[in-house]
C-alpha cells in the first residue's frame, strides 16, 4: 500500500507545484489587492501542504523519526516566516517571499532524502539567515544615504576577495572558500551583493566618462581577483551584471555588444589558459565517450533526469546519491529525477517569476541608485539559476555554482537571503512612499514599462544626477 | 533620513528619464526571459526524446532498479520464437531461460554477469512494462511484479540456424543484413557458450588457459587481415585516379611477382593468371596485378578513400565493436606498399565493417545503419512501438558502386566466387584468403550480396563470412555465404 500512496503523492507534488506556479505568474494578471492575496494565500498552504506530503513519504520510507521532526520544524518555521514578515512589514511583496519558502522546501524535501544530518544542518542555516536578514528590508527602507557608502563595498568586497586569493582553499580545481575554525564560508557569496552595491552607487550618481572609467576599472579587478582564484561561474556572473547595470545607467546598448566580444574573448582566453575549463567544455560536447572520468558528473545528471522523467521515479524510490556532489550543484538532477521534470520545470518558472519581479521593481524605483540595486541583483541572481540549471541538464557546460535557495550550503543560503530581502526592502520604499503619498504612480505592470521618448532629456539627466551627489 | 524628500518638482522630468531606463530593463526581461524559454524547451526535449538512448546506457545504475518492479521481458526473433524469457518459480525466484542456447549467444548476450548482446541494448525495454493500466495498478496494490515489454529482432531462426550449422566447428563469424534497411538477418560467431550456465562456465571461460575466447563477438569484434577482399577498397583508389583509361590497365601474372628487391608475392595457390586486364585481376584476385597498383597508387588519397569508407573511425553499431585500420603513409616501403594494396600488410578489420561496405555497395552506395530491434511487443502482445530504417549516409557514389558492382558479378562468372555460379540469383561477391602467422596460415573471407530480382531473388542480401584458418575463401567462406543466401531465398517463398 504504501507504493500506492507514494504513486498517488508524486502526481498530488506535481498538480500543486502546478498550480503554486500558476498562481505565480497569475497573481500579475488580476489588479485588485483581495483577489492577488487570496492567491498569495493559496501559495502558502500549497507550500506546507507540499511539505506535509513530501515528508509522509520519506518518514514512511525509512521510519527515521527525526524526519517528523524535521517536517514539524519546517512547517512551524515556514509559517511563521511568513506570517511575521506580513505582520511587520506591511507591505513587503508575499510573493516573493512565498517563492523563497517554496525553494527553500523544495531543497529541504530533498536534502532530508539524500543526508539527513546535512538537512538539519541546513535548517539551522536557514533559521539563522532568515533571523539576521529580518531588519534588512528596514534598514533599506530606512536608512538614506546607502549611495554615499561606495569605498565602503570596495573596500570590503577587494579585502574578502584577496583573502580567498591568498588563504582560500582549493575545491574541485577553484579557490572558493575561506575556512576557520571548522567553518568554511565563500565571500564571493557576499561580494556579489557589495559589488552589485558599488557599481550602482558609482554609476546612480554619474555617467560622464571618468566616472564609467573609475568604476569599469574596478568591477574589473573584482572579476580578474575572481579569475585568479579560478572561480570562473562566480566571475562571469560579476561581468555580467556590471555589464548590465553600465547598460541601465548609461542606456547604451554598445556597453552590451562590447560586453559580449570581451566575453567571447575572455571564453576563449579561459579556454586556453585554464585546463579544467578545457575538461568542461569536453564534458559539455561528449559526456560519454569519457564517462568513467571527464563525463562522470554530467552523464549521472542525465541519468537522473532521463530516468526519473516527466512525472518522476517518486521520492525515496530513484537513486539520486549516485550523483557527484548531488546536495549543492546538481540538487536541480535530484528533484527532476524522483519528483519529475514537471516540477523540475516548475522550479525553472518560479525562478524566472523571481526574476521577472525584481525587474518590475526596478521599473518602480524612481532614485538611479535603486533602480541598478534592483536591476544588478536581480539580473546576479538570473545568471546563477541559468548557469546551475543549463550546467546540470548539459545545455551549457557547466560551471558549478549553486542554486540559490535550493542547494546545499550556509554562504549560498545566506547570501540568497540578502539578495531577496535587499529587493523586499526597494519594494517597501516604494509602496510605503505610495501609500504617504497617494497613487500618483499606478503602479500595473505594464504602463510602467512603456514611456515615450525622451531623449531630449539626455543631457539633463546626467547633469542632474551629479548634482545629487 | 527619509528619502521621501526627493518627491518634488523634479518629479516631472524624472518619471521621463525613468522610463527610459526602464525600457532597457524591459529589453533585458525579455532577452533573459527568452534563453529561460529556450532552456525549458531543450530540457523538455530531452526529457521526452532525447533521454532514451541516454537511459539505456550500462552506466545507469537505476535501470536494476526496475528489476525490483518488473520481469524481464522477452527477446524474440524475428519469426517470434523466444530467444530468451524470464522464469519465475513459486518463491518469486527468477533465472533468465535462453532455449536455444549456444545458438544466439553474441546476439542476445547474458544478464547475469554483467549485460551484453541484446540485453544490454534493449535492457531499457525490457525493464519497462507496457501492460495496461489497471493492470499495473493491480500489480502495485498486490505487490506483484509487472511483466517488461518483449523486443522482437530483426535476426531471424532460420538464417541464424543455417549460417549456423554451416560454419560447423570452425571458429569464425557469420554475419548478413538487408542492405536497403540495414536489418540485420543473422549473427553468428563461433565458438560460442551457453548462456544458460553462464555462470557456472564463467570461470573456465575467463580462465588464463583458454585460448577459444568464447565471449568474443567474432563478427563485430573480430580484428582480421582482409587478404583479397581490401581489393575492393584498392580498385576503388585506382579507378579514381584513372578514371578514363584503368580498363586499359594490364600485367602478365606467371605466379610470382617480383620487384626487383628480392622481395616476393606469389598468387593463392601460386597459379599463373597470365594477362590481366583490371576485371580480371579482381575477379581473379591476381596479388601481383595488385602489388603493382599498391605501389602506384597516391597513398594520401588512399588513406582519405578509406578514412570515408570507415577505416580508422567509429562504425554507425550499438554492439561493441572493434575499429577497423589503416595506417599506411608516404613514407613506408614499397614493398609494405604492395603488401597493403593485395590485403595483407598492417591493415586490419571486422568482419562488420566489410560487411557495412559490402550493403553500401548493392544499396548505390548508401549505408544502412544495421539494426537489431525490430518492433517492442507488450506482455499482453499489443505491438506499441516499431523501429524505423536509419540512413547513416552515403559512402561512395553511386557510380563506385556499380562498377564494383560489375566487378563482383565477375568474380561469380569468372573468378574466384565459383560457389554461387550456378545459382539462380545474380550474386556478386568478393572472396579472400587472408595470410597469417607469416604466411604459414590463411584465414578464408567471401564478402556477397544479391539485389531483389523478382521470385529468384525475392530480397535483397548482403553477407560476410571470415572463417579462421579456412585456406581457400573461394572453397571455404563462399559455400557458406551462398547456403545463408539460399536459406533466405526459401524462406520468402514459401
Amino acid at each position: 500500500m504504501i507504493n500506492i500512496y507514494i504513486e498517488i503523492s508524486k502526481y498530488l507534488i506535481i498538480i500543486i507545484m502546478a498550480l503554486y506556479t500558476f498562481c505565480n505568474f497569475r497573481y500579475f494578471g488580476v489588479a485588485d489587492d483581495t483577489a492577488r492575496d487570496e492567491y498569495c494565500r493559496f501559495q502558502r498552504r500549497s507550500v506546507l501542504l507540499l511539505q506535509l506530503i513530501s515528508y509522509s513519504v520519506i518518514f514512511l520510507k525509512t521510519n527515521d523519526n527525526r524526519v517528523i521532526v524535521l517536517f514539524l520544524l519546517s512547517a512551524v518555521f515556514t509559517a511563521t516566516y511568513l506570517k511575521l514578515s506580513v505582520l511587520f512589514y506591511k507591505n513587503i511583496s508575499k510573493l516573493l517571499l512565498n517563492n523563497m519558502c517554496m525553494l527553500l522546501s523544495l531543497g529541504m524535501i530533498m536534502l532530508t532524502r539524500l543526508d539527513i544530518k546535512d538537512a538539519m544542518r541546513q535548517f539551522v542555516i536557514i533559521v539563522i539567515s532568515a533571523v539576521a536578514t529580518w531588519i534588512i528590508p528596514l534598514v533599506i527602507d530606512k536608512v538614506w544615504g546607502l549611495i554615499s557608502w561606495s569605498f565602503l563595498y570596495i573596500g570590503l568586497g577587494i579585502v574578502l576577495l584577496l583573502a580567498v586569493l591568498f588563504t582560500g582553499s582549493v575545491t574541485y580545481g577553484a579557490k572558493m572558500a575561506l575556512s576557520f575554525g571548522g567553518f568554511s564560508f565563500q565571500p564571493a557569496e557576499f561580494v556579489k551583493i557589495t559589488f552589485v552595491f558599488f557599481a550602482a552607487s558609482m554609476l546612480g550618481r554619474s555617467v560622464d566618462f571618468k566616472n564609467i572609467f573609475i568604476t569599469s576599472s574596478i568591477a574589473a579587478l573584482h572579476v580578474l581577483i575572481l579569475i585568479a582564484c579560478r572561480d570562473l561561474g562566480t566571475a562571469l556572473i560579476f561581468f555580467m551584471a556590471y555589464v548590465i547595470i553600465l547598460y541601465i545607467a548609461t542606456g547604451r546598448k554598445l556597453y552590451v555588444f562590447l560586453g559580449g566580444g570581451m566575453f567571447s574573448l575572455a571564453s576563449l582566453g579561459a579556454y586556453r589558459m585554464f585546463s579544467h575549463v578545457r575538461t568542461r567544455v569536453e564534458a559539455w560536447i561528449d559526456p560519454w565517450s569519457d564517462i568513467t572520468n571527464k563525463g562522470y558528473q554530467i552523464a549521472h545528471s542525465l541519468f537522473a533526469i532521463g530516468t526519473g522523467g516527466f512525472a518522476g521515479m517518486g521520492l525515496m524510490q530513484g537513486m539520486p546519491e549516485r550523483i557527484p556532489i548531488v546536495e549543492k550543484d546538481f540538487i536541480f538532477s535530484a528533484i527532476s529525477e524522483e519528483m519529475g521534470a514537471a516540477v523540475a520545470l516548475c522550479i525553472i518558472l518560479i525562478c524566472l517569476g523571481c526574476f521577472l519581479q525584481m525587474m518590475t521593481i526596478a521599473t518602480y524605483m524612481d532614485m538611479s541608485f535603486y533602480k541598478l540595486v534592483a536591476v544588478g541583483l536581480g539580473f546576479e541572481y538570473a545568471v546563477q539559476v541559468f548557469l546551475t540549471i543549463g550546467g546540470v541538464t548539459k545545455f551549457i557546460p557547466s560551471t558549478g555554482v549553486t542554486l540559490p535557495f535550493v542547494s546545499y550550503g550556509g554562504s549560498s543560503i545566506l547570501s540568497s537571503f540578502i539578495l531577496f530581502m535587499t529587493i523586499e526592502g526597494l519594494y517597501l520604499i516604494k509602496k510605503n512612499e505610495d501609500e504617504a503619498f497617494g497613487d500618483e504612480y499606478d503602479l500595473s505592470y505594464d504602463e510602467e514599462y512603456g514611456g515615450e521618448d525622451d531623449s531630449v532629456y539626455e543631457s539633463e539627466y546626467e547633469a542632474d544626477d551629479r548634482e545629487e551627489i | 533620513m527619509s528619502i521621501f524628500k526627493r518627491k518634488d518638482e523634479k518629479s516631472i522630468r524624472s518619471r521621463n528619464l525613468r522610463n527610459r531606463s526602464n525600457r532597457s530593463i524591459l529589453h533585458i526581461s525579455y532577452a533573459v526571459s527568452l534563453v529561460f524559454v529556450l532552456l525549458m524547451a531543450y530540457f523538455l526535449y530531452f526529457v521526452f526524446c532525447g533521454s532514451q538512448s541516454v537511459i539505456g546506457n550500462t552506466y545507469n545504475p537505476r535501470l536494476d532498479l526496475f528489476s525490483e518492479r518488473i520481469v524481464r521481458g522477452e527477446i524474440k526473433s524475428s519469426e517470434g520464437e523466444v530467444l530468451a524469457y524470464t522464469e519465475v518459480d513459486e518463491t518469486g525466484g527468477e533465472s533468465r531461460k535462453y532455449p536455444f542456447g549456444e545458438l544466439f549467444c553474441h546476439m542476445t548476450g547474458y544478464s547475469t554477469k554483467g549485460k551484453t548482446g541484446m540485453e544490454s541494448l534493449g535492457n531499457f525495454y525490457l525493464l519497462s512494462s507496457h501492460i495496461n493500466l489497471i493492470e499495473q495498478i493491480r500489480n502495485e496494490i498486490l505487490g506483484e511484479k509487472s511483466p517488461g515489454d518483449n523486443i522482437w529482432l530483426t535476426v531471424s531462426l532460420e538464417l541464424q540456424r543455417t549460417a549456423y550449422e554451416a560454419l560447423g566447428d570452425r571458429r569464425g563469424a557469420v554475419m548478413a543484413m538487408d542492405p536497403t534497411t540495414g536489418r540485420v538477418l543473422c549473427m553468428v560467431s563461433k565458438p560460442g557458450f551457453d548462456p544458460n550456465s553462464i555462470n557456472e562456465d564463467w570461470e573456465e571461460i575467463t580462465s588464463e588457459e583458454n585460448d577459444r575466447g568464447q565471449l568474443l563477438n567474432r563478427a563485430a569484434q573480430g580484428s582480421y587481415p582482409p587478404g583479397s577482399i581490401f581489393k575492393i577498397f584498392t580498385v576503388l583508389e585506382y579507378m579514381h585516379e584513372h578514371p578514363y583509361d584503368y580498363q586499359d590497365f594490364s600485367y602478365v601474372c606467371d605466379g610470382t611477382y617480383e620487384d626487383g628487391e628480392g622481395n616476393t608475392i606469389s598468387c593463392y595457390g601460386n597459379e599463373a593468371h597470365g594477362e590481366q586486364d583490371l576485371y580480371e585481376a579482381f575477379a581473379n584476385s591476381c596479388n601481383g596485378a595488385f602489388a603493382v597498383i599498391g605501389a602506384e597508387i597516391n597513398i594520401e588519397k588512399a588513406m582519405e578513400l578509406n578514412t570515408e569508407l570507415l577505416f580508422n573511425s567509429k562504425l554507425p553499431l550499438d554492439l561493441p565493436y572493434t575499429r577497423s585500420s589503416y595506417s599506411l603513409t608516404d613514407s613506408d616501403t614499397d614493398f609494405l606498399k604492395e603488401l597493403t594494396g593485395m590485403g595483407q600488410g598492417n591493415t586490419l578489420v571486422s568482419p562488420a565493417h566489410m560487411l557495412m561496405v559490402t550493403a553500401a555497395i548493392a544499396n548505390d552506395g548508401v549505408l544502412m545503419k544495421p539494426m537489431f530491434t525490430d518492433r517492442l511487443e507488450s506482455a499482453g502482445g499489443e505491438f506499441f512501438k516499431s523501429f524505423k530504417p536509419e540512413e547513416y549516409g552515403r559512402i561512395m557514389s553511386p557510380e563506385d558502386a556499380e562498377r564494383l558492382s560489375e566487378m563482383m558479378r565477375l568474380v561469380v562468372t569468372e573468378g574466384t566466387g565459383s560457389a554461387f555460379r550456378d545459382a539462380a540469383y545474380e550474386a556478386c561477391v568478393k572472396t579472400g584468403s587472408a595470410e597469417y602467422d607469416n604466411g604459414e596460415r590463411t584465414h578464408a573471407w567471401c564478402l556477397s550480396f544479391v539485389r531483389a530480382e523478382g521470385e529468384n531473388a525475392p530480397s535483397d542480401i548482403a553477407v560476410a563470412v571470415i572463417v579462421e584458418d579456412g585456406k581457400s575463401g573461394g572453397a571455404t567462406a563462399a559455400p557458406i555465404a551462398r547456403q545463408v543466401t539460399d536459406r533466405l531465398f526459401e524462406t520468402l517463398k514459401n
